[in-house]
C-alpha cells in the first residue's frame, strides 16, 4: 500500500469517526445535567450516613465494596499469573546456567536522572501515602496511592546502577504484601459476617466527618488496596525485568 | 457543549492521533503519555477527579513502565 493510499484511508476513516463521533456527542446531556438519580441520592446520603467527603470512595470500598473486591483481585491474579509463569521459565533457564553477573549492570543513566529520581523519592512517598490514608476525604484511595508508592520503587531503581527490583523490595515482600493486601479486604468482609451483619458492612464507629479516622472501614480497606497494589506492581516489573535480563544472558550465551 | 469541553476533545483527539502517528515505541510511550494527561484533562472538566487521578498514574506510571519494559526486552532479544 502507497503512502497516498494509507493517507486517504486514514482520512476517510477520520472523517466517518468524527462524524459518528458527533453523532453520539449530540444526544448527551449538557454539561453538568446529570441525568440519573443514583449520584445525587449518593451525594445526598454519604456525609450522613458514612461520614465521608468524598463520594466515590465510598461507592468503591463501602456501598460497592464486593465489585471492588473483584477489581481488585483482577490485579492479584495477573500479578500472580507473571509472576508464577516466567518462574517456571526462569528456573528451566537456571538449572542450565547460573545468572552471570555481567548483565545485571543498569545502562548508564545521566547524572540528570539520578538526580531528579533522588529528589523524587522522599516527596514521592509522602504524596503516596498521603493519597491512600485520606482516600475517605479526598480525591484518591488505596488505588492511586499505592501506584505512587509504586512508583517511588521505580524512581529509586532509575537511580541506581543495578538491574535488579529485587533489591529495593525483596521477592518475599512483594509477594507477602500483595496477598496480604488482596487477602485483607476479604478478611474485613468476612469479619463483618461472622459479627453478624451483611457482608463489608460498615459496622466500625463512623467517627467525626472529615477526620482521619472517619468513614469505619473505609481507610482500612484504602490502606489495604494501596499494600496490594504497589506490591503488585513492584511484582510485576520485577518478574519482567528479570526475564529481561535472562534473554540478554541466552543471546550473550549463543555468540 | 461549553468551549472547555471542545478544548479537551480537540486535545484527545489530536492526542491519540499523535499517539498512532508516531512510529518508534519508545517514543510512543511519551505520546501515549501526554495522550492520557489530555484525558485526565477531559476527566477534570467532567468533574471526577477520582477518575481523573487514576488515569494520572495508569498513564504516567504503569503504561509507560510496561512499555518500556517491553521495549527493552525485545530491543535486547535481538
Amino acid at each position: 500500500m502507497s503512502r497516498r493510499q494509507r493517507v486517504g484511508l486514514f482520512g476517510a476513516a477520520a472523517v466517518v469517526a468524527a462524524g459518528l463521533w458527533c453523532w453520539g456527542a449530540w444526544g448527551l446531556p449538557g454539561f453538568g445535567h446529570y441525568p440519573g438519580p443514583y449520584g445525587q441520592l449518593i451525594n445526598q446520603l454519604v456525609v450522613g450516613q458514612r461520614h465521608t467527603t468524598d463520594a466515590v470512595t465510598a461507592v468503591n470500598f463501602d456501598y460497592r465494596g464486593l465489585d471492588t473486591i473483584g477489581e481488585e483481585f483482577i490485579l492479584f491474579v495477573s500479578a500472580l499469573g507473571a509472576s508464577v509463569l516466567l518462574r517456571v521459565l526462569r528456573r528451566e533457564h537456571l538449572r542450565r546456567r547460573p545468572v552471570r553477573g555481567v548483565a545485571r549492570e543498569a545502562p548508564q543513566t545521566s547524572e540528570a536522572v539520578r538526580l531528579a529520581g533522588i529528589m523524587l523519592v522522599a516527596p514521592g512517598v509522602v504524596l503516596g501515602l498521603y493519597v491512600v490514608t485520606h482516600g475517605q476525604l479526598t480525591p484518591g484511595g488505596g488505588f492511586q496511592g499505592g501506584v505512587i508508592l509504586a512508583a517511588v520503587g521505580f524512581a529509586v531503581f532509575l537511580t541506581g546502577r543495578r538491574l535488579d527490583l529485587r533489591r529495593i523490595l525483596p521477592r518475599h515482600l512483594s509477594e507477602a504484601g500483595h496477598s496480604l493486601g488482596a487477602a485483607g479486604f476479604v478478611a474485613v468482609g468476612l469479619a463483618t459476617l461472622a459479627l453478624g451483619a451483611a457482608f463489608l458492612q460498615n459496622i466500625l464507629p463512623l467517627g467525626a466527618t472529615a477526620q482521619l479516622d472517619s468513614a469505619g472501614f473505609i481507610p482500612i480497606v484504602s490502606a489495604l488496596i494501596g499494600l496490594e497494589v504497589a506490591c503488585a506492581l513492584l511484582l510485576i516489573a520485577s518478574e519482567f525485568l528479570l526475564q529481561a535480563e535472562e534473554v540478554e544472558d541466552q543471546g550473550e550465551q549463543r555468540r | 457543549m461549553i468551549p472547555l469541553e471542545v478544548v479537551v476533545y480537540v486535545a484527545v483527539g489530536l492526542g491519540g492521533t499523535a499517539v498512532v502517528l508516531t512510529r518508534d515505541p519508545l517514543r510512543q510511550t511519551m505520546s501515549a503519555g501526554i495522550f492520557g494527561l489530555a484525558l485526565v484533562l477531559l476527566f477534570a472538566v467532567y468533574q471526577a477527579p477520582d477518575v481523573a487521578l487514576s488515569m494520572l498514574t495508569v498513564a504516567a506510571v504503569a503504561l509507560p513502565m510496561m512499555a518500556l519494559i517491553a521495549i527493552a526486552r525485545t530491543r535486547r532479544a535481538r
